[in-house]
């Protein structure tokens, strides 16, 4: 069994990006099977891309929300909901486990409340994926 | 399609290539599709290298690059410029981040680091082969600057701002301006009162027209971001009765200049709050500076033998507070000198851990000796014990400049050497999401490269907010921050990215449903070969992508993160 799960995180520019930056700079050690791809809102990331990290072998995506910070609107936090809520209907479609999709805000400073985040996802990952 | 990409791993000195072989990252991309050249380099952002690149660019006939270091908030802009030089549209060129996402994340994990590196910079590489040009938009910025916190540091900002020809508005809290320093009473090296030097200051902004000084006034809210800051503000009631007045006032930066508290012992550190002889630094000052008389009085008791133990609350072992306070050494000497000027019968024994009167404060030691002050050293493992016995205190410590002697030692008072710690009350900070450091003070973006910045555009730091500081030192960052302030909205115009969505009207069939998502009313209809198709409005559109997830037949991406573009990018991470 593996130590670490492959994990994709989905973080934003302007809000989680500095949180997740500052962990490293902090040296809160996380999983290196953690890879974070930025966009600019967690509200633009489509279903058809977190499907496509399993299909190649991503054990958990995780997106590190904007929420009530999104410098692009209070909306951020709902739309994000609903993009999570869709795609969790598209994994039990696939049978895959919905909790294999994992969401929290994470705002600019967070740093600690990410690597929690993370530490506690790869354990529930590498309990029930096997991996 | 990127077809001659040039990659440059960067060592960052050793931050980098202490914990990933970026050799064996520089073997594992140099051959992936699209790459012309790898290199690995010690310092990406050194001129040298710059300047190699800008020559690689055109000697290889590059079409894009990508450097593998440190967090695009530090170097983005950096390499952006360097792909200009080399006349390539800077959009072409992407960043990865390998040394806070890599390096620190995994120095626990050297395989484990370099293998993510490898995988950062190949999504890199897939994420570059797409990029193309793109010119950016420009916006007016407000140039009024808002500084926040009116204490020395405040106000040396304020004054330098103004000085520059633009509005300033000076926010203070407080009903009154001039922050720790105007409570000091005669200051070190210059020998000018605390209060004296503020009000100085303080009438030099009343005379200036273009600053506009609110006291009592605290910032509530701030919307918006760099070049255009909306910030709320609400005046404090002076008496109970007085309205509660609210106003808003946009700017285009902020200088965040709100000082620090000063550190309070805890109950029984060291004596303190268990007798009134055991006192702050800070208590020290006030009463001597408003002693008078032959004999220093203080309840009702002649003081002759003065200890002060030194490092109070900073470099605390098993504390938070790990850090040097700086200032506190060479303010305990000054007092310790003002005293004994003032009252010839004083004796002051310094209980120190190496004095620290770096540069010309060394002057004021080199005085407290020759006037006779007793130095005892402490080590951090032995913590001078103070008990307290009639009106006075023994100490007793292991003196490590008598081989470690324990040592005994009457006192009629004890002054606590207190340092900075960050302030209490971090409103400003939460208003603005400003990262703080390990020390808790707020935190720039590099300490050498980008000193007074933050990770939030257009939001600067002054003086000590963002670490403990003397007044030169505060005033020294606060100039740095008023200029960084103003160039950074100087030009009355500012740049924003040209990412926009882009709608594909082959695939495209107009639901409304982008339109929905979209926060700024960027969407529009509009005919094309017969058929209504969604339009999207460049110069409306923030880029934040809303109307990408909610298009069922998956007919909008934005640029610069299209689906081809992160499923690339996927891959190459897998």
């Amino acid at each position: 069994m593996k130590k670490s799960a492959r994990i994709l995180v989905f973080s934003t520019e302007k809000i989680s990006d500095p949180a997740v930056d500052m962990a490293g700079l902090l040296k809160l050690h996380y999983p290196p099977t953690v890879y974070t791809i930025t966009v600019p809102c967690s509200s633009g990331i489509k279903p058809g891309w977190i499907l496509h990290a399993y299909e190649r072998g991503f054990d958990g995506v995780f997106i590190a929300a904007d929420g009530s910070d999104c410098v692009y609107g209070e909306s951020c936090t709902e739309k994000t909901g609903n993009l999570v809520a869709d795609t969790h209907e598209r994994m039990k479609a696939r049978s895959l486990d919905p909790a294999r999709l994992r969401m929290a805000a994470i705002c600019s400073v967070c740093s600690e409340a990410f690597v929690k985040q993370i530490r506690s996802f790869n354990e529930y990952l590498i309990k029930t994926t096997n991996a | 399609m990127k077809e001659r990409i040039g990659v440059y791993i960067c060592h960052c000195g050793g931050n980098i290539s202490d914990y990933v072989d970026v050799e064996k990252v520089r073997q594992a991309v140099e051959h992936e599709k699209g790459v012309a050249l790898a290199k690995t380099t010690l310092f990406a952002c050194s001129d040298a290298n710059q300047n190699d690149m800008v020559e690689d660019i055109r000697t290889h006939n590059l079409d894009g690059v990508i450097v593998a270091s440190c967090s695009p908030k530090l170097h983005l802009t950096t390499f952006r410029n360097v792909t200009e030089r080399g006349e390539l549209n800077k959009y072409t060129y992407v960043h990865t981040n390998i040394r806070e996402q890599a390096s620190w994340a995994h120095s626990n994990d050297k395989e484990g680091a370099t293998d993510k590196a490898i995988r950062l910079v190949k999504a890199a590489i897939a994420k570059s082969r797409f990029a193309e040009p793109l010119y950016p938009n420009l916006f007016e910025a407000e140039k009024t600057i808002a500084v926040i916190g009116a204490g020395i540091a405040g106000m040396k900002a304020a004054a330098a701002l103004a000085d520059k020809q633009t509005e300033v508005l000076l926010i203070e809290k407080e009903h009154r301006v001039g922050g720790h320093t105007a409570t000091w009473g005669t200051l070190a090296m210059t020998e000018e009162s605390g209060s004296t030097l503020t009000e100085r200051i303080y009438h030099d902004l009343l005379r200036r027209e273009n600053v506009t000084i609110m006291t009592g006034t605290e910032v509530i809210s701030s919307k918006g971001s760099i070049g255009n800051f909306t910030l709320k503000v609400r005046k404090r009631p002076t008496k109970d009765g007085d309205p509660v007045e609210t106003a808003e006032f946009t700017v285009g930066s902020v200088v965040v200049a709100t000082g620090f508290d000063s550190y309070q012992p805890k109950e029984g550190e060291l004596g303190f709050a268990q007798s009134d002889n055991v006192i702050t630094l800070p208590e020290f000052r006030h009463l001597i500076d408003r002693a008078e008389g032959k004999e220093l009085v203080y309840n009702g008791r002649k003081i002759r033998h003065i200890a002060y133990i030194y490092c109070v609350g900073s470099r605390q072992t098993n504390g938070e507070n790990t850090y040097c306070s700086r200032f506190c050494c060479t303010s305990a000497i000054h007092a310790s000198i003002l005293v004994k000027k003032k009252f010839a019968k004083i004796n002051n024994y310094h209980l120190n851990r190496g004095i620290r009167t770096y540069g010309k404060q060394e002057l004021l030691y080199a005085e407290s000796l020759a006037m006779g002050d007793l130095y005892l050293q402490w080590g951090e493992e032995t913590p001078p014990a103070v008990v307290m016995e009639g009106k006075g205190a023994t100490i007793t410590l292991r003196d490590i400049l008598s081989s470690n002697r324990e040592l005994e030692l009457e006192a009629d008072l004890v002054v606590l050497v207190t340092g900075m710690v960050p302030r209490a009350d971090n409103s400003v900070g939460t208003l603005f999401k400003l990262p703080r450091g390990r020390d808790r003070f707020f935190n720039e973006v590099h300490m050498k490269l980008r000193p007074v910045e933050t990770v939030i555009d257009g939001v600067t730091i002054a003086g000590s907010c963002q670490g403990p500081k003397n007044i030169t030192e505060s005033v020294n960052s606060a100039l740095s921050a008023a200029t960084k302030s103003f160039s950074l909205i100087s030009k009355g115009t500012l740049e924003t990215e040209p990412i926009v969505a882009e709608v594909n009207s082959d695939i495209c069939s107009w639901c409304g449903k982008c339109a929905e998502a979209c926060p700024f009313d960027a969407i529009l209809q509009k005919e094309v070969g017969g058929k209504t198709v969604a339009m999207v409005n460049n110069s409306v559109c923030k880029g934040c992508g809303m109307c990408a997830p909610v298009c069922p037949p998956d007919a909008i991406n934005l640029i610069n993160y299209s689906s081809e573009e992160i499923m690339s990018m996927i891959d190459a991470l897998a």
